[in-house]
């Protein structure tokens, strides 16, 4: 096989997934995973590294695979990323470490997120342990939200030796990692749950059901439990909707509430109690990673799904991989079409959807062609089920239960850049509550950074 | 696990369970509601906070059971444990930041339809705990459906029943005894507070719109998460979209679209779901019978 092609990752068949959850993509075996680290040529000036928003020594970590040592492999990835078997499933590695591999110039890039898999995978099942703090320092943080940001954080204050406790407001941790992603994309118990094991085994501890702004405030958790310093990694779980006619008919979803039953509910598996209900005809709206995890979903329970966009198809913000095995399982793609009503019959359940054309036009703020509505192009395609995947914003329930804690326009935390530090002491925030909704890599970036924030502001407060 | 210490049966089918858990007790207020989940398998089930004990770290919980997992529920003793229990959610009612002087000069008309007592209990309590006397109307289907009535006696200024049947106090409505008492009794109101089956407060409000006392509804729409997330409470008020679970529960009952909310109610009733399912013939999960 040319050094120009990458080594084929093994996927379920199209066909076959489209019926089931388990996982699309098998991943590398010891021997594929050795052969395709052979690809690397270690640059001496790697820029992948700087591709990555953590910046793992990409290079280092894939010499060790070359020679097959993988648990050494491991501890490299494990010294810049605390989740890397999630990161090698749901990164977009093609826009960030693999956009820059030099062996992409001419030809494809080394599958830097299947390896980094690869490895980790191999550590989850061979039960291989990252470094924990030598010393205790005793001094207590507390972490909101078990989201990735929050996980980032709290692993990284624990290898310091701060006696870090994650609160979270669902039953169940990992935040999206739970409740957004599919188990077809991102195992739950085989994957999630073992990482978060990891976490724990750092000496972070946890407690389930608490929703901070509720159960307790953030000024609370300082002033009575004895917190010096608080991270904010609460996600934006705000679902959006269009405001058009019929949009609170029986039969329409939020892509959370759906994918919340689907995923964190479990409502898929036929044992759950918590109801779930799929059309024979759905259509989501929306071109984001989210809208292909809810079409992907409704498709594997049998439903004929459309994917109803306003853009073009290279607009789709979707990552091109989860678009392409979107199609591959059979997922209709309306492109250049935009909902305008929501047609309900008479007991209140959802009978259509009512579009129009668009064309593109002029770029936009965004340096995207706007699309713009075709006169007279209106239409209905019938379906029973609509779900919106508009997009999220941060939930206000902290922000507005924080004296002094400043949020922007778009309800987002305004935290520093540097350090994550908020208008308010002692209190760091990241992930999605600052940037909006973003990526699981973002994240985990923006935790890592709070983390040595945090870490900087209690040194120099002592 | 939070531990079940105590548990009482108000009615048939009907419960009062006293339950540990010190982080709901310590700060929730009367109108908050929290949400249950008995086990691996259970769905998130919101309920109603009907009462507190911040020292013991307790908070009473009461329920009917209606579907599959209220059904289960009944089932638990002392000694059990929910898997999961969180809370308070949503917004304290809107008196509790009022000034308790300012409070003293109102004159409040509570509305309370079957295990809507559960949540009006706390409320009355508060209020009588500051010297407040309200009014307040317990409707039941019949004598024995009634609840928390020694309870509610004890911290009410007058206390008026009726019954669908008539087995105990007024024979009728609730809307009958609100007509009475403030166009033939010559009782005023500044606001109103009615908490029950959607029907009931729907039509609560229209009455008192009509004798112009503004009003308040809890909406115990369906819910998920109960923070905010997946939008399944979204009702509209005005003209206005809300989520009950954090803009609400409590609304005025003037605004509320409840012909929709009604309509959201059904989702995954019983009948209404089997006959979708018969019509969609594709369904997954526990449907049937949900406590939705």
């Amino acid at each position: 096989m040319s050094v120009l092609k990458a080594i084929p990752v093994r996927e379920q068949e199209g066909k076959v997934r489209a019926t089931n959850f388990e996982e699309v993509c098998f991943g590398y075996n010891l021997e594929e995973a050795m052969a395709e680290a052979e690809r690397c040529i270690n640059c001496r000036n790697a820029k992948c590294i700087a591709g990555c928003p953590v910046a793992i020594d990409i290079p280092a970590f894939i010499t060790e695979v070359k020679e097959g040592n993988i648990e050494a492999a491991y501890q490299t990835i494990a010294k810049s990323s605390a989740l890397p078997a999630i990161c090698g499933r749901v990164c977009p590695q093609e826009t960030q470490c693999e956009a820059v591999c030099i062996r992409g110039i001419k030809g494809d890039s080394v599958n830097i997120g299947k390896l980094e898999r690869f490895v980790a995978d191999w550590a989850l099942e061979n039960d291989i342990q990252p470094e924990k703090a030598e010393t205790l320092n005793g001094r207590k943080v507390a972490v909101v939200g078990s989201g990735p940001a929050g996980l980032t954080c709290a692993g990284d204050l624990a290898k310091m030796g701060y006696d870090v406790t994650v609160f979270e407001a669902l039953h169940e941790l990992g935040g999206v990692l739970v409740y957004g992603i599919p188990e077809f994309r991102l195992p739950k118990q085989g994957v999630v749950a073992k990482e978060i094991e990891k976490v724990s085994e750092l000496g972070v501890k946890f407690e389930t059901n608490v929703v901070i702004g509720k159960s307790i405030t953030i000024d609370q958790l300082m002033e009575d439990e004895g917190f010096e310093a608080v991270f904010i990694g609460s996600g934006a779980g705000l679902p959006k909707f269009m405001g058009i006619p019929g949009e609170n008919a029986n039969g329409v979803f939020s892509a959370n509430e759906y994918l919340t039953r689907s995923n964190l509910m479990r409502a898929i598996n036929a044992d759950s109690d918590t109801p779930l209900i799929t059309g024979r005809k759905v259509a989501v709206v929306g071109g984001g990673n989210v809208a292909m995890d809810a079409a992907r979903t409704a498709l594997r329970l049998g439903a004929q799904t459309h994917i109803i966009y306003r853009r073009s198809e290279e607009e789709l913000p979707a990552r091109v991989e989860e678009v392409h095995h979107a199609k591959e399982e059979g997922i209709i793609f309306d492109v250049l079409t935009n909902p305008t009503e929501i047609l309900v019959n008479d007991e209140g359940w959802v009978r259509g959807i009512r579009c129009v054309r668009m064309e593109l036009g002029e770029p936009d703020d965004s340096g995207r062609r706007r699309p713009v509505v075709v006169e007279g192009s209106e239409f209905d395609i019938e379906v029973d089920t609509v779900i919106m995947s508009l997009g999220t914003s941060p939930n206000p329930l902290i922000a507005s239960t924080t004296e002094g804690l400043e949020v922007n326009r778009w309800e987002c935390i305004v935290a520093s850049e540097e350090a994550g530090q908020t208008s308010k002491e002692g209190v760091f925030a990241g992930g999605d509550a600052v940037s909006g909704a973003a990526t699981v890599i973002l994240a985990m970036e923006a935790g890592r950074v709070a983390a040595k924030g945090i870490d900087e502001y209690l040194k120099k407060k002592v | 696990m939070y531990e079940i210490l105590k548990v009482e049966k108000l009615a048939d089918n009907t419960l009062l369970m006293d339950v540990k858990a010190p982080r709901v007790a310590k700060y929730c207020d009367p109108g908050q509601f929290l949400i249950v989940r008995l086990d691996e398998k259970g769905e998130r089930i919101p309920l109603t906070i009907c009462d507190y004990d911040r020292e013991a770290g307790t908070v009473t919980i009461v329920f009917q059971a209606v579907g599959t997992s209220t059904k289960k529920m009944l089932s638990l003793g002392v000694g059990d444990a929910f898997k999961d229990f969180v809370g308070p959610l949503g917004c304290a009612a809107e008196f509790v930041k009022e000034d308790v002087d300012n409070l003293k000069n109102k004159k409040f008309l509570f509305v309370a339809g079957g295990v809507g007592c559960a949540p009006v209990y706390p409320q009355v309590k508060w209020l009588h705990e500051r010297g407040i006397q309200a009014d307040v109307i317990v409707g039941a289907r019949n004598a024995d459906m009634l609840i928390l009535e020694e309870e509610m006696q004890s911290v009410a200024g007058n206390l008026y029943i009726a019954t669908d049947d008539g087995s105990a106090g007024h024979h009728g409505l609730v809307t009958d005894v609100i007509k009475k008492l403030v166009t033939v009794d010559g009782k005023a109101y500044d606001e109103c507070i009615a908490i029950g089956p959607m029907i009931m407060m729907k039509f609560v409000a229209l009455l008192t719109k009509e004798l112009a006392i503004p009003t308040i509804v809890s909406m115990n729409s369906i819910m998920v998460d109960g923070t905010g997330m997946c939008g399944a409470c979204r009702l509209t008020v005005g003209d206005e979209i809300k989520f009950a679970c954090v803009d609400g529960p409590e609304f005025d009952g003037h605004l509320v679209d409840f012909d929709e909310a009604m309509k959201r109610q059904q989702m995954y009733k019983a009948d209404e779901t089997k006959a979708m399912l018969k019509l969609k013939e594709n369904h997954v999960g526990g449907c049937c019978g949900g406590d939705q």
